[in-house]
């Protein structure tokens, strides 16, 4: 081989590496560019509703009591959230609302402080800029202020008054006088407010003294908790309950049904060529149908619930079961069962003493790693069809007002998931590592 | 040695009645987990069935209803099947894309990541199990809770699907390939270090060439799983052909021609997909082996 061919044949590596080393990148970042039009990321912008976010992230950290007079009645009611669940029961306040022969006066904290009067008028202490009075008549709101010279936090109609303060918030119209203020955590977590163990601390509950006549502190307390009306736990629990449900129904009964029929898939262990064939389409089919269509298909025959949602992953897994067990059933050590043969064995004892355990690592590995993934695609299900954790996850989003409740069901989700894989990952080293040194 | 001998006498059957024991002992546990498992089985699906709208036994009955509906009507109009398979192939590619940009993007990603946690390789080592943490955070988080909650922010549309999916994948991919990255030969990176390289070269030059084909082989794996995926988030409102499913199927009769077209697509995208994929992939874990 002369220096020349040599020389050439480097230059031709050179310009291969040369070509894929820019090509590749140039390739993928030509298609970004193509999918940076399709999918107009440039006009995401316009489309993104940023107050959306907004009210998104605050709620999910925080809450508002509204304090609400009717101003054709006069009543004054108080609610979290200004959900009936949360209203607190008459003649009870929290202390930053003083009622006084009828003015009532509300403290939003920081020196700003909402009175409502006795007249029907309302007036709001902004430290810095002074009092503002707003008095709801028949022309509308009449205020003192200017309307030349509102500040940005202050929104004027004819029947309508908007102030925003770092404080808190009030709305005045004709109909009614609302004032919101903040607070950090998510409200009633614990109890509702109708409930004598609110505000009682954990001690108090444990150790303290009776608190409901009727029943006991920890028992009353565990039931008011679990029958929380607006947080649910019950119901939540449930959900959850449902989703693994789903999850271990569906990837179970599949490993069960596609074992068997792994066997007739399996080229060293099936005799007939067409069964082998036949059954190995229908594995591609429920896998190629997808679980979507399948819970579709399902949810049609067996309306919403866990059980459509566990049939649903059950079909589509048949399907990645039966390949998976039937090439490791197509890689069996041969010797083994040989050696079963020779004592006579008939052949289900062959299958059983011979392959199964030569099999059994993988197989269970891969049941319970899709455990795990079932998990997850038991959420999304339930999100389609209606049933477990996904569904009170999809509810809370349509509502569009309670994202605390669905960071809630975030955070629960995420944990269940990570408690399937270690739980899993855990079963697998036991199980796994355990058949190794037993056996 | 005199105490094994003088053992040696009576130890055949106590040997034999020792095996019999333990062989008992094991069929009982074998036994006893079995009817365990068998036990949840069954009350777990009573359970299910207790608290579905509608029964097992009930529906397992009409189980073909629906599909023989959507056939029937789907043969009654077939000369305008051609048409529908053109109507809705662009949404099939835009469920297409979702999957493959986020794939990519999630992939780059979780290179980044799982480079990041592998010891031996990481940029911070003290951060490694910060960067694991979050990866099994990002694999838990199920896609449709991040598309459910950008749709609300961004609007319907590819791009919240494609951020959620991508999200989920660099999570996936990057514990995957911090595996790979695992048995990865540390010379090279050891070779560029000693001529001053930074990290950033080191990994570009010394680890991603020898990963390349593994990353390979999973991303593709990846990509069948994320073209579901993203038919799924479709269903949900994210665009693409699960967005045009729902409308098909919402309506109800008399659009189960335009249902059965797409299922059509999906179930051949699907098995396209899966059967290209596998393809490469047997070729690259091939001809490492």
């Amino acid at each position: 081989m002369s220096t020349d061919t040599l020389k050439a044949q480097a230059d031709a590596q050179f310009r291969r590496k040369r070509v894929l080393n820019f090509g590749l990148p140039g390739i993928v970042l030509a298609y970004l560019v193509y999918v940076f039009f399709a999918f107009d990321i440039a006009g995401l912008a316009e489309r993104a509703r940023m107050d959306n976010a907004q009210t998104l992230v605050a709620d999910s950290y925080s809450y508002k009591t509204h304090v609400t007079r009717d101003n054709r009645s006069g009543e004054l009611s108080i609610a979290v959230e200004g959900e009936r669940k949360g209203a607190y029961p008459d003649g009870q306040s929290p202390q930053w609302v003083t009622e006084t022969a009828g003015a009532t006066q509300v403290d939003l904290g920081d020196g700003h402080a909402v009175m409502f009067l006795t007249d029907g008028s309302m007036r709001y202490d902004v430290p810095g800029f002074g009092p503002i009075t707003a008095k709801p008549g028949t022309r509308g709101v009449e205020t003192n202020l200017n309307r030349e010279t509102l500040p940005s936090w202050i929104n004027l109609s004819k029947n309508r008054l908007a102030i925003t303060t770092e404080a808190g918030r009030v709305s005045v119209t004709r109909n009614r006088t609302e004032v919101f203020r903040y607070f950090l955590g998510w409200e009633l977590f614990f109890f509702t407010l109708d409930s004598p163990y609110h505000g009682a601390g954990l001690a108090e509950i444990v150790f303290g003294d009776q608190i409901d006549p009727a029943r006991g502190n920890i028992a009353g307390a565990v039931h008011d908790f679990w029958t929380n009306a607006m947080w649910r736990h019950d119901e939540v629990a449930w959900a959850m309950f449902e989703t693994i449900l789903m999850a271990f129904l569906g990837t179970m009964g599949a490993a069960m049904i596609a074992l068997p029929l792994a066997f007739v898939a399996a080229r060293n262990f099936a005799p007939l060529r067409s069964a082998r064939f036949a059954i190995r389409r229908v594995f591609d089919f429920v896998r190629g149908v997808d679980g979507l269509i399948w819970t579709i298909i399902l949810s049609r025959a067996f309306g919403p619930g866990p059980m459509t949602g566990a049939l649903a992953i059950l079909l589509t897994d048949t399907g990645s079961f039966g390949k998976m067990f039937s090439e490791a059933l197509e890689n069996v050590d041969e010797k083994q069962i040989e050696g079963i043969q020779s004592t006579g064995a008939k052949p289900l004892q062959r299958y059983r003493f011979g392959v199964i355990p030569q099999i059994t690592p993988v197989l269970l590995s891969q049941v319970l790693y899709y455990l795990e993934s079932n998990t997850r695609s038991a959420t999304i299900i339930g999100a389609i069809t209606g049933g477990g954790i996904g569904l009170l996850l999809t509810q809370a989003i349509i509502t569009q007002k309670d994202w605390e409740e669905v960071s809630y069901y975030i955070v629960l989700i995420i944990l269940m998931v990570m408690l399937m894989d270690w739980l899993s990952g855990w079963l697998r080293r036991r199980l796994i590592a355990g058949n190794e040194s037993g056996e | 040695m005199a105490e094994i001998s003088a053992h040696s006498g009576p130890g055949t059957t106590d040997i034999r009645a020792h095996y019999l024991e333990l062989i008992q002992r094991k069929r009982l546990y074998g036994g006893l987990t079995l009817s365990i498992f068998a036990l949840l089985m069954v009350s777990g699906f009573l359970l299910a069935d207790s608290r579905n709208a509608g029964g097992f036994w009930g529906g397992i009955l009409n189980i073909f209803d629906f599909p023989a509906q959507v056939i029937g009507e789907a043969s009654e109009k077939i000369a305008l099947m051609p048409g529908h398979l053109v109507t809705f192939f662009p949404a099939l590619i835009e469920t297409i894309n979702i999957a493959a940009v986020s794939t990519l993007v999630g992939a780059m990603l979780g290179t980044v990541l799982s480079l990041l946690s592998t010891r031996g390789l990481a940029r911070y080592p003290r951060m490694i199990p910060l960067f694991r943490r979050l990866m099994d955070i990002m694999r838990a988080i199920p896609e449709i809770v991040i598309a459910l909650v950008l749709i609300f922010v961004l609007g319907g549309g590819p791009v919240p699907a494609m951020i959620a999916i991508a999200f989920h994948t660099a999570g996936a991919l990057g514990k995957l390939f911090s595996e790979v990255n695992e048995n990865a030969s540390l010379k090279p990176v050891e070779g560029l270090q000693s001529v001053g390289a930074t990290w950033l070269q080191r990994m570009w030059l010394g680890v991603i060439p020898q990963v390349a084909p593994n990353y390979l082989s999973y991303g593709l794996l990846r990509f069948e799983i994320n073209i579901r995926a993203s038919a799924i988030l479709g269903f949900v409102g994210a665009g693409g052909i699960g967005y045009e499913l729902k409308n098909a199927i919402s309506w109800g009769q008399g659009k189960f021609d335009e249902a059965a077209a797409i299922f059509v697509l999906l179930f051949a995208a699907i098995v396209v997909f899966d059967q290209i994929s596998s393809h490469f992939r047997n070729r690259l874990t091939g001809g490492k082996g």
